[in-house]
């Protein structure tokens, strides 16, 4: 019987001949990934007995939840860091502004196909986009690997979904996302690992796949992973990595369940509050009159998500009952989104642009919600009170929905926007 | 390690953010983090706990973000374990490294309700309800995560450990 790819990867960490799902694993950590929880992990770290960290390569810092800090508490908690990362020496750190963690780690091509790597962040999910097993841990769970090097495993089983064919205009990889999960559900990947094919996928940019991966999380998933192809070679071509194993599933993998699915009907899709997985065709949620979009985060706040945006606001203006946040997923996000004319665009129709980071997806600041207000939001989290006020109700969509919506007012289709 | 105490019963799809939400995060007080466990959705939470200390709920706890403090503010809220159908994997991670027995076992919470006494026996994998004089098998742990729940999480494990 042949082997997953998270078989495949985590037996490879762990120096076995092979693994299969079920068994228990101690893997060695190729990267250990930490945001403004890096806090909360440094006095675990201590609380180990930790001294010096065993391998600071290996470390990823980078502040993103709070940039700039929005509170006295949390200036100091991101001094501590900054403190921490000069004792240490951890060369691969990144303060506020640099963007989210995950948009960072792929821009700076520190996560290559065939890692094992861990984060203290549930979205770590997203890099199987580069064809790595990444996952999120807790704080003691990332203290233990900055203090080791390694961390145990329970060797999933694997899903495997094959997606085929052509998406329709303005149909994205948030659409095949929320279909998919309103399909199995908030815990229908639960502690699986998600392995994807199909010519839907292989016709995916590597920013919709990060949106695709990033996703999965949402339905539970241990990790998801697209195998590597033409088009991430190319990605990884100039850079000089040390590291770069293309590994692929046997084909007599033993998987757990298989989807097959098609896209080319697929229209755009939301996820209703209070749930991820209460998702409806766009068309069949009318008249709801929305109050604050967000166009960003570390699921939908890439280059060609402000590209589909700007395209579908044109020269309209964002409706006057709507405030319209744009954020960047990283500033190198910004500086291409300004240097296309896409955010000139978007703030000219009445966007209000924010910096780069997680900005207002976790309720923190920088756009806090108000008692029952609508909210329609281009993240992956519609949890009651996420944005700010439990009375709040949060839609989840694509960019080219939220773009749509933020002209009508309204939840709308983009494609009757556009027409 | 024998748990005893009595329930409390929640929903389906408890997640980190209603357990203990963004705005809290930068409390490093567990006793504080406690305070503020299900803020927005249940303001009497510790009063609650103070009588019934076992949460007992439906499938999926604690779905959604990393956040250690989810299991933390439980924890030093005073819940003893949380009995469910099926627990979100790092939410699970974190309970037992903070040493929060969390159970899995989905016969169970389909017939206890609130109010009954549990006496729960983590390294057996055995739950009895006293007051319905019944008793179920849940999902059972490897050897090594029951003693890290025994030592009182994994800090005082490997603490334990290396004084060995």
């Amino acid at each position: 019987m042949g082997f997953t790819l998270a078989e495949k990867l985590l037996a490879h960490a762990a120096s076995e001949s092979n693994v299969y799902a079920g068994e228990y694993v101690t893997a060695s950590i190729d990267l250990a990934v930490s945001h403004d929880n890096s806090a909360l992990v440094i006095d675990r770290f201590h609380e180990l007995g930790g001294n010096k960290v065993r391998t600071p390569e290996k470390i990823v810092i980078i502040l993103d939840h709070r940039t700039p800090a929005n509170t006295i508490m949390s200036a100091n908690l991101q001094k501590r860091v900054r403190h921490f990362i000069i004792d240490q020496n951890i060369p691969l750190f990144f303060d506020v502004g640099e963007g989210i963690c995950h948009q960072v780690l792929f821009e700076k091509r520190l996560i290559a196909p065939g890692m094992v790597v861990v984060g203290s962040d549930s979205h770590m999910t997203t890099h199987g986009a580069v064809s790595a097993f990444a996952t999120g841990v807790g704080a003691i769970d990332l203290a233990a690997i900055w203090k080791e090097g390694t961390l145990w495993f329970k060797v999933p089983q694997t899903l495997k979904f094959i997606v085929q064919g052509t998406l329709s205009s303005f149909v994205t990889a948030k659409d095949i996302s929320l279909s998919i999960i309103g399909k199995i559900g908030a815990a229908g990947a639960s502690y699986r690992s998600c392995e994807f094919y199909g010519t839907a996928i292989k016709d995916l940019s590597l920013a919709s796949r990060l949106c695709l991966c990033n996703m999965m999380m949402e339905a539970g998933a241990k990790n998801a992973i697209i195998p590597s192809d033409e088009n991430l070679r190319f990605w990884f071509n100039d850079a000089k990595k040390s590291r770069y194993d293309v590994v692929y599933a046997d084909a007599d993998a033993m998987y757990e369940k298989e989807y097959i699915i098609d896209v080319a009907e697929l229209v755009p899709q939301i996820a209703c509050p209070h749930s991820v997985d209460n998702v409806k065709p766009v068309s069949a949620v009318h008249d709801v009159a929305i109050d604050q979009i967000l166009i960003g985060s570390c699921t939908n706040g890439r280059l060609e998500d402000f590209a589909i945006a700007a395209e579908i606001i044109g020269s309209r203006k964002v409706c006057n009952t709507v405030r319209l946040l744009l954020v960047p997923a990283s500033r190198t996000v910004l500086l291409n989104a300004v240097k296309k004319g896409y955010l000139q665009r978007l703030i000219k129709a009445g966007g209000i642009l924010l910096p780069p980071g997680c900005g207002p997806c976790l309720g923190l600041h920088q756009g806090v919600v108000a008692d029952n207000e609508i909210v329609l939001s281009t993240s992956n989290r519609n949890f009651q009170g996420r944005m700010g006020a439990a009375s709040a109700q949060i839609y989840l969509s694509s960019p080219a929905v939220a773009a749509a919506s933020a002209v009508t007012g309204v939840i709308s289709d983009p494609r009757e926007v556009v027409r | 390690m024998i748990i005893r105490g009595r329930v409390y019963c929640l929903g389906d799809a408890i997640n980190t953010d209603v357990i203990i939400p963004g705005r809290f995060l930068t409390i490093q007080d567990p006793y504080e983090l406690a305070r503020k466990a299900f803020a927005d959705s249940d303001p009497l939470f510790l009063d609650h706990v103070a009588e019934t200390n076992i949460i007992v709920a439906g499938e999926n706890f604690g779905c959604g973000s990393s956040r250690e403090q989810a299991a933390i503010c439980l924890k030093f809220a005073g819940v003893k374990a949380i009995v469910s159908s099926s627990f979100a994997r790092i939410f699970f991670r974190n309970a037992i490294n903070v040493g929060l027995p969390v159970i899995e076992c989905s016969s169970a919470v389909n017939e206890i309700s609130a109010g009954d006494t549990l006496t729960i026996d983590v390294g057996k994998g055995v739950i009895k309800n006293r007051s319905l004089s019944k008793q179920w098998t849940c999902v059972s742990y490897p050897e090594w995560m029951v003693s890290i729940l025994t030592a009182g999480g994994y800090i005082s494990y490997i603490r334990k450990n290396k004084a060995l």
